[in-house]
């Protein structure tokens, strides 16, 4: 698993307005275009230099293509950058229909069995 | 030799702009208690009349990532943008632009590398809410030049909590060194227990309620023996997956020195617990 290139995605398509919005409208593809597009270049912002060897595993993919918050916490996802990018794709929606903090509530609520246990480790 | 003025130590709520400039209709029921206590601290600062900030902060994933994340950095600009898109698009926090204060930036660098601080140093910094929401507090004109440091408490491994203090008493003794007639106060924001995306957050307070208690009390009467007793990475992480962000108010303590500070409050808000302290090592201006 690589627990880093799933960081890597949550960051940059978090920092980018049209990335984020492809994430919203259909994350299979842009999972798939990111992969082309973003990840396989060296760090944050290279367009010249490559990183060869970096990867999803199939079980982060299927997180990150479902939105699936619970599972990327638990492979380990840092919490600050899955929690960032996900009240940005589902907090408006949420606080409409049920209210400012509805969506962190029950993002809170899936997590609820790891309460009063130790978290899976953020550390790389 | 420079004056320090003040030091402040405070966390950082990322929505009190929005709470307090919300339209009555949207108003939150402590947004006023809150805007209350707020400039209240904010005449803690006003009264040291500084002439330079040195503030302390962590960037939190909005300029550094894993492929190069430093444990401490300290920027050396002239000026600084401030403000990440996705700051403006959760907490509605708007752009600023900041003076910075190259010359104390560099003699901070060569006096931290002298003491065996060995810093990263920036000259294409931004800054994120971690120095902006103090700013927003604390001297809202944002009309003062900066000397920002960012620590690492978001990407583990972590320095220790005694690193941090460590780092506040060398900063400090670099304050007191600086050839300057200007008077510097340091500011700093972390946070008390907190959690972010697990499952203790957005409760009705912190996570850690009795950890809060014991935090502020240790910073307000300066008890340094008591917190490198108590504060582990491990025991933050017990109070909440987000706690490490004490150890920039533990570094606030280490600028002060192990003495009780002359003003402290706190706010009981929705999720979080708010602290505002302020010591003045030099005398209280007030």
């Amino acid at each position: 698993m690589s627990k880093y290139y799933v960081n890597k995605f949550l960051y940059q398509v978090d920092r980018d307005p049209a990335l984020l919005a492809a994430y919203k409208a259909d994350p299979a593809s842009l999972v798939e275009r990111w992969q082309d597009e973003y990840g396989r270049w060296l760090g944050a912002s290279n367009r010249v230099e490559q990183t060869t060897w970096l990867s999803f595993t199939d079980g982060e993919r299927t997180a990150l293509i479902e939105h699936d918050y619970a599972t990327l916490f638990e492979l380990g996802a840092h919490f600050f950058l899955t929690l960032t990018i996900f009240i940005a794709l589902y907090n408006d929606d949420y606080e409409t229909k049920a209210g400012p903090l509805a969506f962190q509530r029950e993002y809170a609520e899936k997590l609820s069995h790891w309460l009063g246990r130790d978290y899976p480790t953020v550390a790389l | 030799m420079a004056e320090l003025a003040a030091v402040l130590a405070t966390t950082h709520h990322p929505f009190y702009l929005k709470a307090t400039t919300a339209p009555p209709e949207d108003r939150m029921a402590q947004a006023d208690e809150w805007q209350r206590k707020v400039e209240a601290y904010r005449e803690t600062l006003t009264a040291a009349k500084p002439d330079i900030l040195v503030m302390v902060g962590a960037d939190h994933f909005h300029q550094f990532f894993s492929d190069n994340y430093p444990a401490f950095l300290i920027g050396k600009q002239p000026k600084y943008d401030a403000i990440f898109y996705n700051e403006e698009r959760e907490f509605g926090i708007p752009k600023y632009l900041l003076d910075g204060h190259e010359d104390l930036s560099g003699f901070m660098l060569q006096g931290l590398l002298d003491r065996g601080f060995d810093f990263a140093v920036s000259h294409e910094l931004k800054l994120d809410h971690s120095i902006i929401c103090p700013i927003i507090t604390t001297r809202p004109g944002a009309d003062l030049p900066v000397v920002p440091i960012y620590t690492n408490i978001f990407a583990p491994p972590l320095p220790s909590p005694k690193r941090f203090y460590d780092l506040g008493r060398a900063i400090r003794s670099i304050i007191d060194e600086y050839p300057s007639d200007q008077r510097i106060a340091a500011v700093g924001s972390g946070h008390l227990s907190l959690e972010l995306g697990g499952p203790r957050q957005f409760g009705e307070t912190g996570p850690d309620p009795v950890f809060d208690r014991k935090a502020i009390d240790w910073l307000a009467s300066g008890d340094i023996d008591a917190i490198l007793e108590n504060v582990t990475h491990e025991s933050m992480a017990g109070a909440g997956n987000a706690t490490h962000g004490f150890m920039d108010l533990i570094l606030m303590m280490g600028i002060a020195g192990a003495i009780p500070a002359d003003y402290v409050d706190e706010l009981d808000l929705f999720h979080t617990r708010e602290m505002y302290m302020t010591w003045y090592p030099k005398g209280d201006p007030r």
